[in-house]
């Protein structure tokens, strides 16, 4: 690689302490992700994935280890600094969605924005053109509560979507969904991908994986197996022959 | 965030539980409300008597002769001429923080018009009187020193008696009336001046030079002067001095030994009035008493219900940190939620607090008097309890951990 990766872990470890038990949820672990990449982290329940993408996010630091992210190391910044990086430069996708409850679409939308210091003419401008691009543009002043898990799934990604961010991290996004929905959600990180935004999606399901070009396995607080490959190109299909879809699965 | 952006999400959220909001502002209402009211009718009816005294003169003294009883009740006021012609000079020359003085005599006569009579007192004295008592005319002209020196038959009406013989807002200068069968010319009429603390009508007088007033009302008491002296000194400042002064000269003048009780007495209103304005003051202390526990207890209730409000928001409050929120911009959220709430239960409390006091107002007939410094101090020390009781609660909301916080269930 001739460009530096867009994310580099290096032995990074996690270990949290309750009481006199120590918890190693990170037992060491080196990892590059290229600008533009779409990663699956798949492991068994336990095995770090979610402390893997909190530190990756920002929303927390590395017990030991090095954490540099766009050139920049991050292992070591404070509070305020931290925020400023997620406002900037990361978006993040929920299993259960984290919508605000009895906020517009839009403005569930526009939140990162807030913070981030926009006008409101910008704001509006800007939260609403992500709502496009996950296919809600007709959807703006709809309430979470009137709108199916899907397609607040795909609020939540605009949200993500709507400063701009560098990487995408999602912890488990399909969790809360059904299958075809799913397919739905992982055609629009594909989307992402192919737009030169970088994935990082924590996932249970290998259907769902394969839509990743490469899936990194966690085991027991480290990395197990790191494949890249061709990725499967997901499409959206009709009610009816979503369920005919996952049986043709390997 | 900005200001205007933070002010609406926090307002937003207030709205969103609009009963728990109302119940939350009550204790802040209710303290403020009922301080605003008070402060209304006890300011009012401190106006009142304020505006009473002042229309019996500025910096008045009144020396009336006679003794005192230790009870202070004026022993035979009139009975015992004291004061005499000479002493009122005196104190017109002798002391220097004596403005004017002014003899005042007092008698109760029938007054007639062509077609009317009223029977009204009719006092005698100086031009200086008028100065004395601050009563500016309202037709016509006053008498002056020549007419004193001439005693000539004038008169200036006071507006009852001008309402009984020629009608209200009848102009009387230039009309005649008689008093004691004697006709007198009005030369000037005097504007309204109210009724005394005591219910007494101010306005229900004539007034003549003091000389005619001797010669045609009622014959007079030699060198003794059958009535009393009114003193204005020259400032607030030099009313007790005065007094003293006046005092001295006049026991001095009266060769009273050391020791013996004064053939004469002094009332000094200034005196008078403040200590009519005793209760107030008292009433004042109470009322700043309620306030600060009902705002204490209104602080504590906004405490209370920000402690709730973070813990049903922890979701929230991890999502905003996740997508960007510094702790401070969280702190500054909810800080600005109690604050709203606390000014507005501060606002609730001077509307229903002014209403109460206009209700009074107009249903007991009480005089009421709206401060605005006491309305921006109750809205500001609503804002400050606001602040200080919300701080803790969005302090806390702002060290919450984000990963935690997203889990919260
Ligand atoms: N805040 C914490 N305090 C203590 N231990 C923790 C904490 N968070 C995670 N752990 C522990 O760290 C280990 C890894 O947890 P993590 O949440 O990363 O697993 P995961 O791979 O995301 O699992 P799942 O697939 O069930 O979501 C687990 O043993 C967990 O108990
Ligand atoms: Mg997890």
């Amino acid at each position: 690689m001739d460009q530096a990766p867009l994310i580099r872990l290096e032995d990074v470890t996690k270990t949290y302490r309750m009481g006199d038990v120590e918890v190693h949820a990170l037992r060491g672990v080196s990892l590059s992700v290229e600008l533009g990449e779409f990663t699956a982290v798949m492991g068994a329940s336990g095995s770090g994935k979610s402390t893997l993408m909190n530190i990756l996010g920002c929303l927390d630091r590395p017990t030991t280890g090095r954490y540099l992210l766009d050139g920049q190391e991050v292992s070591h910044l404070g509070t305020e600094a931290l925020a400023g990086i997620r406002n900037r430069t990361i978006g993040f996708v929920f299993q259960s969605f984290n919508l605000l409850p009895r906020t517009s679409a839009l403005e569930n939308v526009e939140l990162p924005l807030l913070y981030a210091g926009a006008g409101a003419v910008d704001r509006h401008a800007r939260a609403a053109a992500s709502l496009a691009q996950v296919g809600l543009a007709d959807r703006a002043d709809h309430f979470p509560n009137q709108m199916s898990g899907g397609q607040q799934q795909r609020v939540a990604i605009a949200r993500a979507l709507v400063t701009r961010p560098r990487v995408i991290l999602a912890d488990e996004p399909t969790g809360n969904l059904d299958s075809r929905t799913s397919v739905e959600v992982m055609a629009l990180f594909q989307e992402l991908g192919r737009s030169g935004i970088t994935v990082v999606l924590v996932t249970h399901e290998p259907d769902i994986a394969q839509y990743a070009s490469r899936v990194v396995t966690m085991r027991d607080g480290r990395v197990r197996s790191d494949v890249r490959r061709a990725a499967r190109r997901a499409e959206p299909l009709p009610p009816g022959e979503a369920a005919a879809a996952e049986e043709a699965l390997p | 965030m900005s200001w205007f952006q933070t002010l609406r999400v926090a307002l937003r959220a207030l709205l969103r539980n609009k009963m728990r909001s109302f119940l939350t502002t009550l204790g802040i209402v209710i303290g403020v409300s009922a301080v605003i009211a008070m402060v209304a009718i006890g300011d009012g009816a401190k106006a009142r008597v304020e505006a009473q005294f002042s229309a019996m003169g500025s910096n008045l003294l009144m020396v009336l002769p006679g003794t005192t009883t230790a009870g202070g009740a004026h022993g035979g006021f009139g009975s015992m001429p004291t004061l005499t012609w000479d002493d009122l000079r005196a104190i017109q020359t002798e002391i220097p923080t004596v403005r004017y003085a002014a003899p005042s005599l007092r008698a109760t006569a029938q007054v007639l018009s062509e077609d009317q009579n009223w029977t009204t007192t009719v006092i005698g004295t100086t031009p200086d009187y008028f100065d004395i008592r601050s009563w500016p005319i309202a037709a016509g002209s006053l008498f002056t020193s020549v007419d004193v020196d001439g005693a000539t038959k004038v008169a200036v009406l006071g507006q009852t008696v001008v309402d009984k013989l020629f009608g209200p807002n009848a102009n009387p200068v230039g009309q005649v009336i008689r008093v004691k069968n004697v006709p007198f010319t009005v030369v000037g009429s005097l504007s309204k001046k109210g009724q005394s603390q005591w219910g007494m009508d101010f306005d229900d007088c004539v007034i003549v030079p003091v000389s005619t007033f001797r010669q045609k009302i009622q014959g007079g008491l030699g060198n003794y002067l059958g009535g009393i002296i009114m003193v204005s000194a020259t400032g607030p400042s030099t009313v007790s001095r005065t007094e003293s002064l006046v005092r001295g000269l006049l026991r001095d003048r009266h060769r009273l030994p050391p020791g013996t009780d004064d053939d004469f007495s002094i009332r000094n209103l200034a005196e008078i009035a403040s200590a009519s304005q005793e209760g107030t003051r008292t009433l004042t202390t109470l009322l700043a008493a309620i306030a600060a526990v009902s705002l204490l207890v209104g602080g504590i209730g906004i405490m209370n219900i920000m402690l709730v409000s973070v813990t049903e928001r922890t979701r929230e409050i991890g999502l905003r940190m996740a997508v960007g929120a510094k702790p401070g911009d969280i702190r500054l959220q909810f800080l600005v939620e109690a604050l709203a709430l606390a000014v507005a239960g501060g606002l609730i409390g001077v509307g229903l607090g002014l209403g109460a006091a206009r209700w009074m107002a107009s249903s007991f007939g009480w005089q009421v008097l709206y401060r605005p410094d006491v309305i921006f101090i109750a809205v500001g020390f609503s804002g400050l309890v606001g602040v200080g009781f919300g701080f803790y609660p969005a302090h806390r909301a702002s060290r919450l951990d984000p990963i935690t916080a997203l889990r919260f269930e």
